[in-house]
């Protein structure tokens, strides 16, 4: 990671664009944020009922995070629906808007108060 | 893919210093000038391309919000789309400059209020009527514009930004987005924002519809709330906001009759572009 900051150049020589001296702040690391573990601002998370879970795929698509993961996972529920996919939690990231809970079509996801048993 | 964003809640959020969000290149700009440098990194790809320095036609999509497209970046914006720079421009828009404190912009709807324009008895918050910058911006005549809304990301708004990338080769592309911001907007809790931005397209606040190359459509499920009975009524929209706690019912129908009088707008645009259309 550089800073942007630079040397004043030694020769009075006009610069072409190919030695022009950075200029502003660089982040050279792609989707660092991800270091931030924002889920800790949360407090209320989002717990998915696996059996009444449809995979329909709303919640993923409406979180704003993107905290929803759609892990290639099988799943077969208590009463027999095989599923390939499964939806899980973020938690590291997930900041508890409810959004997933409130879009849910089956009402699948539950907001538990955090630090309470689920 | 390149992307071109100026200052505003969507670089303040993902770019916290050292860190970013993108796992694409991009550029944070000046608040007013996303169109120019999103114009200059197209024509120097084109330029790259051109002197075989460069094997590749990657694509520059500017994202900006409604004070950065509306007010400061609108001259950048009509440059770009003048020129006919091969960009996509996407305009996210909750309705005011929020990042620096929920301060009125054109993108504002009438009586809103904002810490610019409060709401007392005689002033109602935002005199004026939301700027109509789908008009400014199909009056380019560029090949694609679309208005979508984050209520409808399958399939409305992820077709229209496939599409708008589609036409990159002919020209600029436009997508207006409706973003609602909880705190700005008010009086709801945040799992409702959905809610909250379907409503505005429910009951004809926030109409969906496109512009492609010279042919008004009014898409799904905006062609069926053209027929007023099948729209929600506005209370619902407005009354969940406390940015418009204080309007009359009055007011409520003043705001009513501005929604009908636009949809008979885009309806006579699209007839008159010579779209067929089942509802009349
Ligand atoms: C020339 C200039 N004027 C003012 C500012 C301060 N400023 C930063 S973000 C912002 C508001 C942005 O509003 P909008 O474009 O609607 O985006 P939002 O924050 O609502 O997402 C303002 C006024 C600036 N950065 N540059
Ligand atoms: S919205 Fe509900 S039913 Fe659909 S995938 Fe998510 S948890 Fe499952
Ligand atoms: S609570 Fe909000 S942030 Fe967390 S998973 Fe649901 S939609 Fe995403
Ligand atoms: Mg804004």
């Amino acid at each position: 990671m550089s800073t942007g900051a630079w040397t004043p150049p030694k020769t009075t020589k006009l610069m072409g664009w190919r030695e022009l001296p950075a200029i502003g702040g660089y982040i050279m690391e792609p989707m660092s944020t991800t270091k931030n573990t924002t889920g800790s601002w949360r407090t209320e998370r989002p717990v998915i009922d696996q059996d009444a879970c449809i995979r329909c795929r709303t919640c993923w698509m409406y979180c704003p995070e993107p905290a929803i993961l759609e892990l290639d996972k099988p799943y077969v529920t208590k009463d027999g629906r095989r599923y390939d996919l499964t939806y899980e939690i973020d938690y590291d990231h997930c900041k508890g808007c409810g959004i997933c809970a409130h879009e849910c079509p089956t009402k699948a996801i539950k907001m538990v108060p955090e630090g309470a048993e689920e | 893919m390149i992307i071109v964003n100026p200052t505003g809640c969507l670089e303040v959020t993902t770019t916290i210093y050292p860190y970013t969000s993108w796992g694409v290149p991009y550029i944070h700009v000046a608040f007013e000038n996303a169109g120019a440098v999103a114009s200059g990194i197209e024509a120097a790809i084109k330029a790259l391309n051109k002197n075989g320095l460069l094997k590749r036609n990657t694509r520059v999509i500017a994202i900006a919000g409604d004070g950065g497209t509306y007010d400061i970046g609108l001259q950048a914006l009509s440059g770009m789309l003048e020129r006919g720079h091969g960009v996509l421009y996407v305009l996210y828009d909750n309705e005011a400059y929020m990042n620096t404190g929920i301060q009125r912009s054109g993108g504002t709807p009438k009586f809103a209020k904002t810490t610019t324009m409060p709401a007392g008895t005689v002033i109602r918050g935002k005199i004026q009527k939301k700027k109509d910058i789908m008009s400014i911006v199909m009056a380019h005549h560029i090949p694609y514009a679309a208005t979508a809304n984050v209520a409808y990301p399958p399939i409305d708004l992820v077709n229209k930004v496939r599409k708008a990338l589609s036409y990159l080769e002919e020209g600029p592309a436009f997508i207006h987005v409706l973003a609602p911001c909880p705190p700005g907007w008010g009086g709801f809790p945040d799992e409702k924002m959905i809610e909250i931005a379907r409503l505005a397209t429910e009951t004809g606040y926030f109409p969906l519809y496109e512009w492609d190359r010279d042919r008004l459509i009014i898409n799904p499920p905006s062609d069926m709330y053209m027929d007023k009975r099948l729209r929600k009524p506005l209370r619902e929209f407005v009354k969940a906001q406390s940015r418009w706690s204080h309007v009359t019912d009055e007011e409520i129908k003043e705001l009513e009759k501005d929604i009908e009088d636009f949809l008979n707008y885009l309806w006579r645009l699209s007839i008159g572009s010579g779209v067929p259309t089942p509802y009349a």
